[in-house]
Order: C-alpha cells, then structure tokens, then sequence
C-alpha cells in the first residue's frame, strides 16, 4: 500500500490534517506532507480531499484470482510455548485427506522463537512442507506480527486452502488474516469436504447454535479460509518416518511492527481445567440449590479426571467463574462425556453443549428439556445421585486397580467375584 | 476519549427459518433484540466516558427496525446512534460488513477506541471485530475481560484464553472485542429511555458513506451459503430405572464401554 501528495495539486488547505485521525498529516509552506510512519492507509485524508484530489492511496488489489495458481492446503500450526496445541494435529489430519483428494501438498505454518524442532512433529504428522518463521517477535502471539508473518507467506506461496484452529488464537488471528488478503473465512466448520465437480472446498458449520447447518463456499476469492474447533476432526497418525521440507521465512520484505505486547499471563489455577479441550466435562446447573453443593460437581469431575462447566444461572449467582461457563454466552464444547446436573436445559445451554458424543443429564424435573438431548437420563436428587456415582466410580477403579495388579493370574478377582 | 460502539440486533429466538430460494435467514416475524455481548460494550464504553471524559456513538448496519436496538443502547446514556441501511448492504458476510463498517467509521472520523461484542450470537463468528481492526489499519485485543488501565497513548486490557488471562498492552487508537464478565451492563432509567425516544439516529446510504459497491452486500462477500439443512439429533435418552445404587452403577458401566473409566483410571 502506498500513499502519496500530488504536489501540483495541493493547496494548503489543511481539510486533511483534521481529517487525519491518526495526526499523520502537516502543513508547511501549503503543502501537505503524510508522516508515512503514523499513517494507516484508511484513505479518509483521500475523502476529505475529493475537491482538490491531491491525495492518491494505491491499495492492493487481489480480486483478479487465477485459481489455478494457488496450490497446496495449509494448516497454522499453532504452538505455545515450544508445545503444538492438539488442534494443529487435527487440522493436519483432516487437512492430510484434502490436500490427497485434490493432488497438491499438505503445508504447515509454523511460527515462534526457537521452535525449529517442532516441524519434524508436523511432518510426522502429515506435512509435506514446514514454513518456518522463527524471531524473537514472534516468541509470544501478537495479532500484528503473525498477520505480516502469515499474508507474507500466503502472497508468497499461493496456498488453495488455509486452516486455523478456533481456539483463542485462531479466532483472533484468521479475521485478521482473510480482512488482510480480501478473502473469504467461514469459522468454527464442524465439516470440510472437495466438491467433486467444482473442486471447491466445501465448508459446513452449525448456524443458529447448531440448529441448522450450513454449507459455505468461497468460490471467487483465494485462498478459501475457514477455523475448525479443537476436537471436530480427529488427529493425525503419527509417522516417524515421513520425510518432509522445512522452509525458512524470508524476512527480506517484512518489517514486524508491533502495536500491542503481551506484560504478563495469569493462568487458571490447576483444579479449574479448561472446559475447551476436555475429554469429559461435569456441569452444574441452579439446581444443586445452592453455591456449597457446587463441590460435588468438582468432586465428579476430579473422579472423571474431566472438567468442571456450569450453567449461566450458576455464572451469574457467582458460584462458579465464567470462564467455565457452557452455553451461547459461554463456551461451546463437545467432549467424549458431558453430564449435567441439576441442569434444566434452556436452549442457551444446550447450544453449546449437544454435539457432544455422550451425554448424562441429571435433574429433578423429567419434563426438563435437558432430556431430549441426553443419551442415559436419571430423574433424581443430584445431591442424592451425584455422590453415588462418585462412590460407584471410585469403586469400579479401585476394582480395575486390583484387576492389573493381580494380572498375573496367580490369584483371584476378587472385587470381581463380589459383584 | 471518543469510542464507537459497534452493536448488532439478533433474533430473540434461535429458532429461525431459511428462504430456500435465496439460503438466507428470514428475520422477520421474529423478535429482535441487541446482540447480548453487545451490551457490554456498551456499558465498557460508558463507564470509559465516566471516567475519561469524550463521545460514545453506536454503529449498526441492518434493516430500519434496527433503529430500535440503537435506541436501546441511548437509554443506555450513549449520546449518537447510526445506523447503515442500504439494499446494497443486504447479504454481507463478514468481510463485507467489515470494510461497510470501516468506511463508516473514516466518515465519523476521528475515534481513540472502538469496542464490539466478542461474538455475535447469531451468526457466532467473531470476526468482524478483528477484520474491521485490520480494514482500518489499526490494532486488535479480542476477547477482552478486564480493562486495568487506559492512557491518551494506550490500554491495558486482559484478554480470555485457553488457560488464563493474558494482559496485552494496546496501542491506540485501537479495537477491543469485549466477553461477559468485563461488567455488570446497566438497566436503562426511564429518564434515559425518555431521552433516547427524543433523540434521532442518523440512517446512512451506501452513498452516504461514498462505499464501493462491489465490496458491500452480498456482491461484496466472498463466501456464499449453498445449503442449509436442519441436523437430526441422534440421541437414544434411555432413562434408567430402578433405586439410585442402580442407576448409578448402570451408568458407571456404560461408562466402561464407553472407555472413559480406563482413561481416568490412568
């Protein structure tokens, strides 16, 4: 992007100094001068000056696409701290039967400070090729450095296709990117397919909070973006064997400008695990009645070794923070195990909740509506049933304990032979 | 500090219908309301005022009734509301609304902050906070929870993750997407609902805000809706019967088939 001052044209009028909203732009001598280094590009200098059209802003434009020159599907290879989140896996395998269906490469985009060791994961995973983006600025994520580092690549190399994982990053990160390139973004597809005849990527994804799904297309614009949700697809096999390319970025063109910074991380204490990427999640809703009977559900959930959700009502009455909270105004989920209880199941809540694989609801009411989605449904006390189950559970373990111990076959079962 | 707020009016109800003929939502009949992260922007760009001084002004682009939901937010206290109402911005996704959106914004002109609803609940993106960051050439924080400090220069704001809070300086001028629990939003008083029936909202064209038509609307959206169909849920809801001890030991054995007690037994 470029902006430049026809000098024949300006007359000193200052109408773009107060337009600038960015202050990027003096008068001196009657002429105007734009401070490139303040300056956003947003063209309001270029409005405010229609009388005199002594502003020119040129803007890329990549709306002539040649579909035939953008190959390969990438995958964002998202990691933190020298660890690759478990969606990039996921990604790489779904992203492995695409790029198989359409003939072309299966690239990952791997960014951060001293991170090179991870890509031989990602080839084992699935990638034929790494981009490798390694700097000090890229040590922690920044919107700013990873959109230049990611459109450079992309303008670069052409891919077809590009993946992001829906995760904090992801849906921070790809807007950014696609707004950058003037491409299309489908977010959180729960399906991606190839069209057989047109080779498009078909993108379907819940709508309304999963009561319709939509299939998406990005047929003129490439590369087709689209975010998945950690734990839609499963994740690729592990080759040790697969052989791959590690490509470095070039920094030649790039200048990483950074306009936010990362000061500090508060984690969330050990006991509260993120609900995102549980196997099993135990959620509570109003009626455990009161904030106290709440550490039954974390009981469960320790039991489980899962997760502990809650309801909105429990999030608003301050019984459990937010971040746990599953719902539309919370967090979608979809663990292997969900188990509500007490909770009754508005369709805020079960939004956010019903893809999951098996579900448990608990609750007083059997006209509940959390009912109709559950698989195993107890009409009951939650505080009668909830401690139970921890019990039966704990008991079933103890029992698998004593079974591997006594593997050996030299005596018998016999938390077996009680039952 | 001068803020813009950018809301969107939902349906009340997710139980919506599709036009088969053009595979987009049919939205009327049903009752609307603002976008509920909306309401913390809202509030965050109140309370902002309070304390630093400034104008809050809301933006929204959709059909007339839209007004109603800008109304909600000036009993708010907000003191402007506009509105973008055009045919032309008809069937944008979200690019297309970003660069309408952003085009606006250059016409108001001068902002240190804008502030927009994590997600929308309908359509349940996210991503026309951080794509309208990027078409105004300015900085983004999504997910904003907390708001520590606030300069002429900068913010510092927490912003939801996977495993905590991470606290992300901001220079500004810049755009925070905001989440429940940044604030309580507050109700409106019947004095502020008495002004904001008084007040009006400005509606802008397309050629109001000078936007170039092939990137608004549906001819300025890349992706397309080609089908939607209504998921069947597989679900068996077996209840089970029998004494609590029963119960629960039925479960905790389909527990076992289901492989869970061997993973958690590790």
């Amino acid at each position: 992007m470029s902006i430049r001052i026809i000098e024949q044209r300006c007359v000193g009028c200052k109408l773009c100094v107060r337009a600038c909203p960015f202050g990027a732009i003096t008068v001196t001598k009657k002429l105007a001068r734009i401070d490139v280094t303040k300056c956003n590009f947003c063209g309001i200098c270029v409005d405010a000056c229609k009388k005199y059209n002594a502003i020119e802003l040129i803007r890329e434009n990549v709306h002539t696409v040649d579909k035939s020159k953008y190959k390969g599907v990438w995958v964002f290879a998202e990691q933190k701290g020298g660890k690759v989140a478990g969606v990039t896996f996921e990604l790489l395998g779904q992203g492995r039967q695409l790029a198989d269906k359409l003939a072309e490469p299966l690239c990952a985009m791997l960014l951060g400070n001293q991170v090179g060791e991870l890509a031989r994961e990602l080839i084992c995973s699935g990638a034929d090729k790494v981009y490798l983006a390694e700097s000090g600025q890229l040590e922690v994520f920044i919107e700013d450095t990873f959109t230049e580092v990611i459109t450079g690549l992309i303008r670069e190399h052409k891919p077809n296709i590009v993946l992001f994982g829906a995760t904090a990053v992801g849906r921070s990160l790809a807007p950014r990117v696609a707004s950058r390139l003037e491409t299309g973004l489908t977010a959180d597809c729960t399906g991606l397919e190839i069209d057989p005849q047109t080779r498009d990527l078909l993108q379907t994804r819940p709508a309304f909070g999963g009561n319709l799904m939509a299939t998406i297309v990005c047929p003129n614009h490439r590369p087709q973006m689209a975010s998945v949700r950690p734990r839609v697809f499963k994740p690729a096999r592990h080759d040790g064997l697969r052989m791959g390319r590690i490509i470095k970025f070039d920094y030649k063109h790039h200048t990483l400008t950074q306009r936010a910074q990362l000061l500090a991380v508060v984690k969330d204490s050990a006991k509260t695990t993120g609900i995102a990427d549980a196997d099993v999640i135990v959620a509570g809703g109003l009626g455990l009645g009161k904030a106290e009977n709440f550490t039954i559900i974390e009981r469960l959930a320790d039991a489980l070794r899962g997760a502990v959700g809650a309801s909105r009502g429990v999030v608003d009455s301050g019984w459990f923070p937010y971040a746990h909270q599953v719902g539309q105004t919370g967090k979608t989920v979809c663990p292997k195990l969900y188990i509500a209880c007490g909770i009754s199941g508005a369709i805020q809540h079960l939004v956010g909740m019903q893809s999951s694989e098996i579900i448990v609801a608990i609750n007083k009411d059997p006209k509940a509506p959390i009912f109709n989605v559950a698989d195993y449904c107890i009409v009951g006390d939650v505080l009668e049933v909830v401690p139970a189950l921890i019990k039966e559970i704990q008991r079933m373990q103890t029992s698998k304990r004593t079974e591997r111990v006594v593997a050996g076959g030299w005596v018998e079962n016999q938390s077996l032979s009680m039952l | 500090m001068n803020i813009i707020v950018c809301v969107k009016q939902v349906p009340d109800t997710l139980e919506v219908s599709v036009d088969k003929q053009t595979n987009t939502l049919i939205r009327e009949g049903v009752e609307s309301v603002i976008n509920p992260f909306d309401l913390y922007a809202v509030e965050e760009a109140m309370r902002l005022r309070e304390q630093h001084g400034g104008t809050v002004t809301v933006l929204s682009m959709g059909p007339s009734q839209v007004v109603d939901t800008l109304r909600d937010a000036l009993s708010m206290g907000v003191e402007k509301g506009i509105l973008l109402c055009d045919v032309g911005f008809a069937g944008a996704d979200t690019l297309a609304t970003s660069y309408t959106l952003a085009t606006a914004i250059k016409k108001i002109g001068i902002f240190d902050l804008i502030i927009c609803g994590r997600q929308a609940v309908d359509g349940d993106t996210a991503h026309v906070g951080p794509s309208l960051a990027e078409k105004l050439g300015i900085p983004h924080v999504s997910c904003v929870i907390k708001i520590h400090e606030v300069t002429d220069k900068y913010m510092v704001t927490g912003r939801m993750t996977e495993d905590g809070i991470e606290k992300v300086k901001l220079s500004l001028p810049g755009l925070i997407t905001v989440s429940k629990g940044i604030n309580e939003p507050r109700q409106p008083s019947l004095r502020g609902k008495i002004t904001a029936a008084r007040r009006d909202i400005e509606v802008w064209t397309a050629a109001d805000i000078a936007a170039d038509s092939n990137k608004i609307g549906l001819k300025g959206s890349p992706t397309q809706v080609i089908n939607m169909t209504t998921p069947e849920h597989h679900r068996a809801g077996q209840i089970l019967e029998g004494p609590v001890q029963q119960q629960v030991a039925d479960l905790v054995s389909t527990f076992s088939r289901a492989k869970i007690l061997q993973r958690s037994a590790k």
